[in-house]
Order: C-alpha cells, then sequence, then structure tokens
C-alpha cells in the first residue's frame, strides 16, 4: 500500500503537521480490552443502577415509561436501517426513505397537520426551533410561553430563542386548575407578538381545556399558536389541528424508544400550512417518481434549499444529523398498535393514572391531586408536611422511583410532587407505589 | 454493466394501503382489576377536547414487520457494503456496542432518577468525558448536545458568551473558510454572527495572511476544519489560531475530521479554544440512517463555564450533573444528552484504548491516500494540494467537457453494489467527488473501489456509459419533480 502511495511510512503521511504541534506520546487513556472483558466491565457498570425491572418507574416530566414491543426493536435492529447514514443517494436508499415519508404521514394524521419533518433531536430543541421560525414568519419578537410548560424546554427554548434576538414572557397559569389563565393571556397578547407556546397536556399532565380559546386569542394578533405534545395523549385528547394549532411539536420518546436515560429521543416537528413548510428547519421526505417511470413511486428529500448544505448561512436551521432511527421506531410503534391498540393504550393510560391518584389520596399527609384540572397520564400531588426531594430521595432507595419534586419557579412550594403512571404499571405495582410513599413521607 | 449485485426491489405499498380495519398488531397491556373498577376511559377527557376520529394503519404483526424489513432490503448500509461518504466517516459499528446499550439497566435509566440511582452509567459519562479531553487536548467537555451541528451552535454561543461577559458586543462576526462543511455558517448565523468567508489558496490551505486581512475588532471568532474538507491538514492552523487569537477571537475546531488526528496531533495544541466532537463518525456510534448522533462539546480553560449544561461533577466519590453553573450558555436539550450514545462511544474507546485509536487514524489515511493514488489520475485529478498527502479523506474532480461528470460517477459505481461518495462537496471544487473510506475497508474492496471508478470513467469517456443507476431497487429519481412537493403526506 505505501508503495502505491508514494511514502515509505505510515508516519510519512502525517509528517504535514507542523512538528510543534504534533502529539509526541502516547494518550493516557487505558488500553484496549477483549470484546468480552469491556462486555463485563461495562456491564457490571450499568447493572448498578436502580431500574426497571427490579426497580419501579414513575417518572415522566418528558420522558416517560412505556412499553416499547419486540417487534419495534427487531425492526430498529436491522442493520440496514441502522448502518446506513441520511439518504443522499436515493436510489440506494429507498427503504430508508419511504420509512421515513411513512412516518411524516402517520404523525400528520396523529396530529392534525400537513407537513411534518423527518425529526428533530427532541422535544425542547424542537420547542427551540418552533419559536425561531415564528419569528422568522412574523417578523416579531416577542413570544409568550406557558409558565406551566416544562421548565427545561422552557430553558432550551431560551437558549435557541435569544440569539435571534426573540423575548420571551411567560404567561401565568391558574393555582387551583393548573390550566393556563387565558385573561393573563389576553393582557400580554399584542400585534408585536410572533407566537404563543404552550403544551398539552402540561406539565402537571393537566388538559388545557380551553385550547381553542388560546389558539384564538394568540390568532387575533396574528400571532401564531405553537403546541407542544405528548403525542400518547393524542388517543383520547383532542388532536392540536383541530383546535387551530400552526405548528406542533413533541416528544416522540414513548412511541416506541426507550428512556435511555435522556436519549436518543425524537424531536416532533410538524406545520398545518404546506406553505409552511418551506420555513421549517430539518430533513423533508416527498413522493417522487423514477425518471424512465413517471407513473411509478420513489421516494427522496425534498425542499433541500432550505438546508445548511445547500443555503449556508442563510438555512432555516443548522440541522444535518437528526434522530431518523428514532422516526422509524415510531413509525413501527404506531402501525403496529394501529388505531383500535393505540386508543386501548390511552384508555389503560388514563384509567391507571386516575386509579394511582385516587390511591395515593389516601395516603396519610397527601393532597392528591393537587389541580382540580383533567388530566391524562400525570398528576402533581402534594405533602401536608414533608419536602418532596427528602421524599423522592427516600422512596428511590426502596426502589421507587417517583414523584419528582416541582422545580420552586411555578411557585407551588417545596412540597409539590409529579407521578406518570402509564399502562406499564399494575395495580400491584400501584400498591407498592403507594406503600414506598406511606413509608418515606 | 458490472455483475454481482441487484439490491432487493419490493413493490412495498405504503401502509395506509396495507391497512384493513379492525386489525391490530400489538395489544398493549392493561390491568383487568383497574379497567373494570373505573369510569369511562374518554369520559376523563373534558367533552370539548375529546378526540374525535384518528386514523392510524392497522395491520397485523407479521405484516409490519415484512413491511419494515423488506424496506430495509432496500437500504445500502456499512454492513452490506462499502460506503465512503466524504466527511461523514462511514466506518463499522462494533455489535458489541448494540448489545450492551441494549440493557434494561441502559433502556430503561429516567434521565430525572436521583444521581445515587445511577452512578454506574454517570461513572462511565465521566469516563468519557476524560478520555474525550485527552483525545482532544480540551480542559472540559459537555456531552449534552445531540449532533455535530447542536455542538457548533453549543460552541458558537459560548463565544458570544464570551465576548459579551467582557463587554464587547460590537464582536459580530465569525470567519468560516469556502472550504466548510454547510454548518459551519448555518451555526454561526443561527448564533447571531454575520458569516466572514476567507478563501484557501491554490494548495486548498488557508493562509494566515488571508484570515488576518478579514479579521478585525469585529471578529468573534473562526470556525475552523482540520484537517479540512479537502482532507488536507492545514498547515498554518496554529498561525491562523495566532492571527485571529491576535485580533481578540477565539477559535473553533470542527471535530468532524478528527478520525485523521488520533494519537497524532491536538486541537487544544493547535490553539483552538472550543470544539466539537461527532461520536457517531470518529467513535462508531451507528448513524442510523441519519442520526441518532451525539455531538460533545469540548472547552479550554478559559471557555469552560460557558459550556452548556449538564456537566458531570464528582464530589466525595459520587457522580452527579450540574446544572447550576452561572455561567453556561444554557441546556439546548431536555435531558442529559444522548446517552445511549455516548455509552457505545466509552464502548469503543475501551475497546481500542490509546494504541487502537493511533492505529484507527494511521490506517483511515492509509486507506484514503492508497484509493486515491489507485484512482485514474487523468479522469480523477485532484484540484488542490498537489503533491501533499490526504489524511482522512481525498477530494476528487471529475474530468469533462460538460458539467454532470461527477453524479454521473456516483450514479454509476452504484451499481456495483458500492455507495456513491459525497458529490458536489466542498463547493470550492467543480465535479466533486469526497472519499473517505475509513480503516474499516480490507485491501481488497479498496482496490475494488478504485477499478469499479477507474471503469466508470473509461466509460464515460468513451461514451459508453450507460443508464445507471439500474440495479438499486429504483432507477434514477426525478428530482425537477422532487423539488416541487405538492404534499408531504398521504391523505387517506
Amino acid at each position: 500500500m505505501l508503495k502505491r502511495v508514494g511514502a515509505a511510512s505510515v508516519d510519512e503521511l502525517f509528517s504535514d503537521i507542523p512538528p510543534e504541534i504534533r502529539l509526541k506520546r502516547k494518550l493516557r487513556i487505558p488500553e484496549g480490552e477483549s470484546e468480552y472483558g469491556v462486555k463485563r466491565e461495562v456491564q457490571a457498570k450499568l447493572a448498578t443502577n436502580t431500574t426497571p425491572p427490579s426497580a419501579l418507574c414513575f417518572l415522566g416530566g418528558g420522558v416517560w415509561p412505556h412499553y416499547v414491543p419486540a417487534a419495534v426493536e427487531s425492526i430498529t435492529a436491522r442493520q440496514e436501517f441502522y448502518t446506513s447514514y441520511t439518504p443522499y443517494q436515493a436510489e440506494m436508499s429507498q427503504g430508508m426513505l419511504q420509512a421515513l415519508f411513512e412516518y411524516q404521514s402517520i404523525m400528520c394524521d396523529l396530529l392534525g397537520m400537513e407537513a411534518c419533518n423527518g425529526s428533530l433531536y427532541d422535544w425542547a430543541s424542537a420547542a427551540g426551533e418552533a419559536v425561531r421560525m415564528a419569528s422568522r414568519v412574523t417578523g416579531r419578537k416577542r413570544a409568550l410561553v406557558a409558565g406551566n410548560a416544562g421548565l427545561r424546554r422552557r430553558a432550551v427554548i431560551q437558549t435557541y430563542a435569544e440569539p435571534a434576538g426573540v423575548r420571551l414572557e411567560d404567561v401565568k397559569f391558574d393555582a387551583d386548575s393548573g390550566v393556563l389563565d387565558v385573561d393573563d393571556l389576553r393582557r400580554k397578547m399584542s400585534d408585536d407578538v410572533a407566537c404563543l407556546y404552550f403544551e398539552n397536556p402540561n406539565y402537571f399532565g393537566v388538559i388545557e381545556e380551553e385550547a381553542e380559546e388560546l389558539v384564538s386569542v394568540a390568532h387575533g394578533a396574528g400571532a401564531m399558536a405553537l403546541v407542544g405534545v405528548d403525542p400518547i395523549s393524542l388517543s383520547l385528547v383532542k388532536e392540536p389541528g383541530a383546535y387551530g394549532a400552526d405548528v406542533v411539536v413533541g416528544e416522540g420518546q414513548p412511541l416506541g424508544i426507550a428512556m435511555n436515560y435522556g436519549g436518543p429521543h425524537l424531536g416532533i416537528f410538524a406545520v398545518k400550512d404546506m406553505k409552511l413548510a418551506r420555513n421549517m428547519p430539518g430533513r423533508l421526505i416527498g413522493v417522487t417518481s423514477p425518471v424512465d417511470d413517471p407513473d411509478g413511486r420513489a421516494f427522496s428529500m425534498v425542499l433541500q434549499a432550505r438546508e445548511q448544505h445547500i443555503r449556508r448561512e442563510a438555512a432555516t436551521s443548522n440541522v444535518c444529523t437528526n434522530e431518523s432511527l428514532m422516526a422509524v421506531a415510531a413509525a413501527s410503534y404506531l402501525s403496529l398498535l394501529g388505531k383500535e391498540g393505540f386508543r386501548r393504550l390511552g384508555e389503560a393510560v388514563i384509567s391507571n393514572s386516575h386509579f394511582a391518584a385516587k390511591r395515593l389520596s389516601k395516603v396519610r399527609g397527601v393532597a392528591s391531586p393537587l389541580f382540580s384540572g383533567a388530566f391524562f397520564k400525570e398528576f402533581a400531588i402534594s405533602y401536608r408536611d414533608s419536602d418532596a426531594a427528602s421524599v423522592f430521595g427516600r422512596m428511590a432507595k426502596s426502589g421507587v422511583l417517583g414523584g419528582f419534586p416541582v422545580e420552586k419557579s411555578f411557585g407551588l412550594g417545596k412540597e409539590a410532587a409529579l407521578f406518570c403512571v402509564t399502562e406499564v404499571h399494575s395495580s400491584a405495582d400501584i400498591e407498592r407505589l403507594a406503600e414506598a410513599l406511606e413509608a418515606a413521607l | 454493466m458490472p455483475e454481482g449485485f441487484q439490491q432487493a426491489k419490493w413493490k412495498e405499498p405504503l401502509l395506509s394501503e396495507l391497512s384493513r380495519a379492525g386489525r391490530v398488531g400489538t395489544t398493549p397491556p392493561s390491568d383487568r382489576a383497574i379497567m373494570e373498577g373505573s369510569p369511562e376511559p374518554a369520559s376523563l377527557v373534558p367533552k370539548s377536547m375529546r378526540r374525535e376520529a384518528l386514523k392510524l394503519p392497522e395491520l397485523s404483526e407479521l405484516q409490519v414487520l415484512r413491511h419494515f424489513n423488506r424496506l430495509s432490503q432496500m437500504n445500502f448500509s456499512v454492513e452490506l457494503g462499502m460506503y465512503p461518504l466524504g466527511s461523514c466517516t462511514m466506518k463499522y459499528n462494533p455489535k458489541v456496542s448494540e448489545m450492551i446499550a441494549g440493557s434494561d439497566s441502559m433502556k430503561q435509566a429516567h434521565p430525572l432518577q436521583p444521581a445515587e440511582t445511577v452512578q454506574g452509567l454517570l461513572s462511565i459519562l465521566s469516563d468519557l468525558e476524560g478520555f474525550l479531553s485527552e483525545i482532544t487536548g480540551m480542559s472540559r467537555f459537555s456531552l449534552t448536545t445531540a449532533a455535530g451541528a447542536q455542538g457548533e451552535f453549543a460552541g458558537v454561543l459560548m463565544i458570544r458568551k464570551y465576548h459579551s461577559a467582557r463587554g464587547e458586543h460590537d464582536r459580530d462576526e465569525i470567519i468560516v473558510p469556502d472550504s466548510a462543511h454547510g454548518t459551519n455558517p448555518a451555526s454561526a448565523a443561527m448564533a447571531g454572527f454575520k458569516v466572514v468567508k476567507v478563501p484557501s489558496d491554490s494548495r486548498g490551505q488557508v493562509r494566515a495572511q488571508a484570515v488576518k486581512e478579514v479579521a478585525s475588532d469585529r471578529t468573534a471568532g473562526m470556525m475552523f476544519t482540520v484537517p479540512n474538507t479537502l482532507g488536507l491538514f492545514e498547515q498554518e492552523a496554529a498561525e491562523v489560531s495566532e492571527a485571529v487569537h491576535g485580533a481578540g477571537g477565539l477559535m473553533y475546531y470542527d471535530g468532524a475530521n478528527m478520525n485523521a488526528l488520533l494519537g497524532r496531533a491536538r486541537p487544544g495544541d493547535m490553539g483552538f479554544d472550543v470544539m466539537h466532537l461527532n461520536l457517531h463518525k470518529t467513535f462508531a456510534t451507528p448513524h442510523g440512517g441519519g442520526g441518532p448522533g451525539a455531538g460533545p462539546v469540548g472547552a479550554s480553560e478559559r471557555l469552560a463555564k460557558y459550556l452548556p449544561v449538564p456537566l458531570l461533577s464528582r464530589k466525595d466519590g459520587t457522580y452527579s450533573l450540574d446544572y447550576d453553573l452561572p455561567d453556561s450558555i444554557g441546556p439546548l436539550k431536555g435531558f442529559v444528552g444522548n446517552s445511549a450514545v455516548l455509552l457505545r462511544a466509552y464502548v469503543y474507546i475501551r475497546l481500542l484504548g490509546a494504541s487502537g485509536l493511533a492505529d484507527v487514524s494511521s490506517l483511515a489515511v492509509l486507506a484514503a491516500n492508497y484509493l486515491w493514488k489507485s484512482l485514474d489520475q487523468e479522469g480523477f485529478p485532484v484540484s488542490h494540494g498537489k503533491g501533499l498527502h490526504r489524511k482522512h479523506e481525498a477530494v476528487v474532480s471529475v474530468k469533462g467537457e460538460l458539467p454532470g461528470n461527477a453524479m454521473k460517477v456516483a450514479k454509476a459505481i452504484l451499481d456495483y453494489g458500492m455507495h456513491a461518495p459525497t458529490a458536489y462537496f466542498p463547493l470550492i471544487v467543480s465535479e466533486a467527488l469526497m472519499i473517505e473510506p475509513t480503516e474499516s475497508e480490507p485491501l481488497e474492496v479498496l482496490d475494488e473501489y478504485a477499478s469499479a471508478m477507474n471503469r466508470i470513467y473509461g466509460e464515460i469517456k468513451r461514451g459508453a456509459l450507460g443508464k445507471a443507476p439500474s440495479r438499486t431497487s429504483v432507477g434514477k429519481i426525478d428530482e425537477v419533480k422532487a423539488s416541487h412537493p405538492l404534499t408531504l403526506r398521504v391523505h387517506w
């Protein structure tokens, strides 16, 4: 090989690196181990984590414990999918292209939208991109953000929006029901507002009953309505397209993707008006045909002139690698459950969570649920005289992860905690949760 | 016409076309004891907010599996054949990483669970941070960013914060070479900067003198890719750093091409202040058909306090995630980061170790030079840096009277059962093909690739190149039609 290259040694191939910046020693990292050795070492470390199935997880907040069907894992474990890359050569990558197109299409049906991109990193960054897009489209620099939206997502929106010159302002929520305060929204809404961002269900799991009114207040001022969703809720709760949302973002993780200690997850990003598609971030897949078969069907990336590899500094976003494999997981998950299975899933989730809220209300010193608003799978409760952070820690020691302390900026006091109950939790699990809570209080 | 390859051609319908009312592929769990004593589930949703109609495909489990398995057969991948997409580093992804990442103790870990209950995983992430810092010569890494582009965005935001903390609000320009990846100018613009382009010289090098000419008290920093997208080491990297620092700016290192330098040179030693790595490139985590990836962002000591939260910390032997860093640019992701991708990168580094990683770069660079030299030098000349060795990749310009030859080669090579190089990039090379074989390919496969390229060029020259591709799932795609989509979904 060296002979053909015209070099006397491999080192010679690096001889153009100026000597003063060459590394003249070995990297200070351990020498390699056998596959067996590494597997043993890493699995032993991971085994010290407290996780299901030996522990119970009642944590939510934007990542939720749901069952991932075996068939979904079998599909995402296909090396043809997971060892490929962005389908730049469409003729050789029809499989990934069609799978992503089907993801876009299924999500549009679920959300009531017209165009969904091929994925973004996660819910929070998708929300950040959405606020930036709303500012681009409206030419306005103020954004109203629901005060009952997830705090971490609001912080990410801030990171994304601030360099675009967009100022964020919180809209208050009602401390009794947990829903957004429409009057406060009306007071803050004006014709310099680019968008309203709210979540449905909101961070406390409460369904925004006045969603249609919230959207109409935004539209009345010429602002866009951006809604963040947990897609599982759309099994029973009205889709944002049906109450006028312009952009829907959300977390696709519950659609057949493991919690993975924070990722990879799936950022959902969809728009109602096809015209907005040209202003969207991320990859878009469309239908075309082979040149020689104009009636045939083939898939390819479309509207690439929005993207960084073509448009550079004028691109709608810098997104390149996104979460395609996760979108394949979501498409297979939703088609496996189908219309009927997905509805049954929603029914199990809402029934289990209400059963749990009721059961916890019987624990001494607990007010459950904290809010009067209708909830789907998460709910807040309050402890009469215990601090939520210490209860959270004590319960975790007994192998029950749940009761995440509500962040203090929500103004609910140190005693408020969030629980998430899904189809994976049986009545016996909920009983164990109640007992663990009782012991921890 | 080459022999021996034929990609699967299923005329696979859409899920919506396969759907038949009443079919359920997977039944979700439900607890009879709870359901029987509960009110009608829909009644728990306020009437005005109930879902009225829901359209989802209805198929059996076997049908769904067949559908996606057939699609997978119509998708080319690293485990099927050579995939030398330049700047994408399509190397082999160890199977054991998938196995380990598949453990319940990874998959079922919730990002909000108390740090005390995930010490095993946090210790791995902390060790990974240490490895990445040592490999790059950076002081600290934030592992939160989900992809290279998100790492870039974080990096330029850090540069912005650094200057504004010093009251230098007029520094609103970022210098980007004309050979840069498209994400560089896009990230700089997202962070609110004006992009100032600096040209490469005929050797494909960014000269310190050219940088000095555009650097000023408006310069916030410069984004620099080393080796660059031409596959060439930037000889004046240290001088360019000096020029930008001299003007009061900071240096950003685009680590997309780090596969060339493991154990050979470190961005930190070249004067870079902030950088990202693409773990799905250099550190062998699977590309997933376009993600997931991970793009950790690293910083020198003076910039470390601006890193995006969370950072890992260790006190009294206990690891935790630190969100409370007052100077941080803030979070870019809802939760920690793509932990399951980070875990795979850790496994890769543990498998190879210091010597193995150095071998990776040696072999990747040897393979790139070998493949380049095996190409017909008349048909595939280099436009820049004649006489210089390449690093991890080589860029050639396909010779021809009329434009379109790079596209012809890219499509024709698919019929040999091998993926095309990156075509028409970098933008400064006409009819560009950017070839990155990585360290994973055996010698015979490199020979096979070169011989296919040479044969195709010969056919172009003789006007004998047939219609291509013809052995892929579909023939050449109508791109004009694709660029005017009326819809991006199915209405059914």
